[in-house]
């Protein structure tokens, strides 16, 4: 996994509540079998207009916030399918960094297995921050995961909460599973313990 | 030793590894795997070298992608096609139980778990699917996960957890007649919001949920993720132990006795309490009808579509606004003014035997309003299979329904059953997301038989008073 410690960038502005997933990356791109490729999905129904044509209001298709790579948005973000397609198009897409009011904790989750970060900052910090990316092209924010601040151009540091656990994997890049195979013994352990006090759990599924 | 919760017991028996920091190794006891999260997990493992720490712990099934016309002909999309091939390969390389797409138990992954016997009291169960929640309703900890989660538990039959809140949602009294769990769900997702969950583990409680079939349980913990709770769960009882008996991947004999007495502690104790209380009243739930774009836009059948102006907080007018603009509805209109082209009967919510017995006893002598097509998807092939002995699929044909192969369908339209843009849909599924049927499609969250009474008639109307 890529490691993420801090970053400058560009920032695009979602303006909404509740994005679902399914906004994110519709069914029809779930079909792949890979990861990469799926910025061609994103936002995929929002990004045109009726008649099919390409919506100039929405901001993927705005020239201003090309070649963003921080995400704004409001409450709720991600809800709804597991689908890990969605931050792998937004990844694809150059998002490594997702800010909003809340999150659904899959989706949450999900963005943390894939190098990118998800900062929640407070509600009133989002909307000020909203209002000002509309109002200043150009906007960047610097976020910095070491130090858990998100600073604004006129040097309004906003601090955020991350478990260190997760925290310490994305700063470092490290492999979730190589993690958790460390611990084998421990697993092995438990199994054992396990089997012994509820052997019905251990029933091979297989024919 | 302290009193305990139903998930805090479930928890507690998991636990591998727990840091100071409370960051848990969680061992995961089963999972499910479907085609369309799994490709990239099953590459990982590939790609790594690793191997699947217990393949006998886990059972696939293609549903997303399967079509619910004839199968022998094969899939007519090369992508689909593709996806479920790659599912029978990665099954094959790695040792995995599979029931392929023309296999009879077949079926929406969380319909045929339960079904199989395969989801049991006190597990951990995960899959690459939020719907998971629904293996709650027997007392299990079950929750969706990502892609990269699914092959962490592939390799290691573990994750990294840190421990939820709980939250639990207590229901007291008795229904009004022909409503049902899919109605009490709905009227909780809409009284603590789409986010209300995030965060908490939901333990439903009370009398009303005590008095739930097995099928209504799930239907109830089905949705749990749509009121943003990645798990709901009921606790066992008698009704869970006489549905478990006898499954095929059930234990059995000595095993199932031992089983058995371990079930029957796993109930919250009395003193034990919840980090967040919800109470409710069975008597004050009536049928529910989804008007907007999110489950949490959802009111009673006698109610009215919201009236934005009349809405204070900023967000919530503006989302309200984009919905009825989506949704093509106009503020203060009567809900049974909403008139519908399309009926889905189906799902991981609403598709399992009981379901289909209730929808097609409503449809029984009546008729399809001109105009509508409405189809009805079972749960799985076994699912199909029984309701076509009980003469099910009869009633609904003569009723003017169709009458599918079992699948996820058009509950998030990946097969060829896809709403066009701007038809309206009466569907038992658990998303009216935009475009979620289909790009431009509109959707209302009902109950089976909610859903009958609006293909019989062409709109919604009340079903405690259908005649």
């Amino acid at each position: 996994m890529q490691p993420f410690t801090a970053m400058t960038g560009l920032v695009a502005p979602l303006d909404r509540v509740n994005v679902d997933t399914d906004q994110i990356i519709p069914k029809q791109f779930l079909k792949t079998i890979k990861r990469t490729g799926l910025r061609e999905g994103l936002f995929y129904d929002w990004r045109k207009q009726n008649d099919g044509s390409q919506d100039p209001t929405f901001f993927l298709n705005q020239p201003r916030f090309h070649g963003a790579t921080i995400l704004l948005t409001r409450d709720n973000f991600g809800c709804g399918s597991s689908r890990e397609h969605a931050p792998w198009a937004l990844l694809d897409q150059g998002f490594r960094c997702i800010i909003a009011s809340s999150f659904a904790d899959i989706f949450y989750n999900n963005c943390l297995q894939n190098g990118m970060l998800p900062v929640v900052l407070k509600a009133d910090e989002v909307l000020a921050m909203m209002n000002d990316v509309f109002a200043m092209p150009g906007y960047q924010l610097t976020v910095d995961l070491g130090n858990q601040t998100v600073t604004t151009p006129d040097n309004t540091h906003c601090r955020f909460e991350i478990d260190p656990f997760r925290k310490d994997c994305l700063y470092r890049g490290l492999d979730a599973i190589g993690l958790t195979l460390q611990h084998e013994a421990a697993i092995a352990a438990y199994e054992t313990r396990r089997k012994a006090e509820a052997p019905w759990l251990f029933t091979d599924l297989r024919p | 030793m302290a009193a305990q919760t139903l998930f805090d017991k479930i928890w507690e028996s998991h636990v591998v590894r727990a840091e100071p920091d409370g960051t848990t190794l969680l061992y995961i006891d089963r999972q499910l795997v479907h085609e369309v999260t799994s490709p990239q997990a099953f590459e990982g493992l590939k790609l790594s070298a690793r191997r699947p720490r217990r393949p006998g712990a886990t059972l696939a099934v293609p549903d997303h992608n399967v079509p619910t016309t004839d199968r022998t002909v094969g899939i007519a999309d090369p992508l689909s096609a593709k996806q479920i091939q790659t599912l029978e390969e990665n099954c094959h390389d790695f040792s995995i139980a599979l029931f392929g797409m023309n296999d009879i138990r077949q079926g929406v992954v969380h319909v045929i778990g339960p079904e199989q016997g395969f989801t049991l009291p006190g597990t951990t169960i995960v899959c690459g699917d939020s719907h998971t929640s629904t293996h709650g309703a027997f007392g299990a900890l079950a929750f969706g996960i990502g892609t990269s989660e699914v092959e962490h538990v592939l390799a290691t039959q573990c994750l990294v957890q840190k421990r939820p809140k709980t939250m639990e949602v207590r229901v007291e009294g008795t229904l009004s007649s022909l409503c049902s769990a899919k109605d009490i769900i709905l009227a909780i997702i809409g009284k603590i919001g789409t986010a209300g969950g995030t965060g908490y583990v939901i333990e439903y409680t009370g009398s009303a949920i005590r008095a739930l079939s097995m099928e209504g349980r799930m239907t109830l913990c089905n949705m749990s993720i749509e009121g943003g709770a990645r798990a709901g769960m009921v606790a066992p009882d008698e009704h869970t132990i006489a549905y478990i008996k006898g499954r095929p991947l059930a234990p059995n004999g000595e095993l199932f006795e031992q089983a058995v007495h371990a079930w029957r502690q796993l109930k919250t104790d009395a003193n034990a309490t919840y980090d967040r209380t919800v109470t409710m009243q069975a008597e004050d739930i009536a049928p529910q009808v989804s008007w907007g774009t999110s489950p949490g836009m959802v009111t009673g059948i006698n109610q009215r579509v919201p009236d934005p102006r009349t809405i204070i907080d900023d967000n919530q007018r503006q989302a309200t606004m984009r919905a009825l603009e989506y949704m093509g509805l106009i503020p203060n209109m009567p809900i049974i003014d909403i008139k519908i082209d399309t009926v889905f009967i189906g799902s991981c919510t609403n598709s399992r035997i009981e379901d289909l017995r209730l929808a097609a006893s409503l449809a029984k002598g009546k008729h399809v309003a001109r105009g509508v097509r409405a189809m009805v998807v079972p749960g799985s092939g076994l699912v199909k299979q029984q309701a076509e002995q009980e003469g099910l699929d009869r009633l609904f044909k003569e009723a003017g329904f169709e009458w599918r192969e079992a699948g996820c369908s058009m509950c998030l339209a990946m097969n060829a059953d896809v709403l066009q843009p701007g038809e309206r849909c009466a569907s038992t599924s658990n998303r009216n997301f935009e475009g979620r049927q289909g790009a431009g499609g509109r959707t209302h969250l009902v109950s089976p038989a909610m859903a009958v009474a609006a293909a019989v008639e062409g709109h919604f109307v009340d079903i405690r008073s259908w005649k």
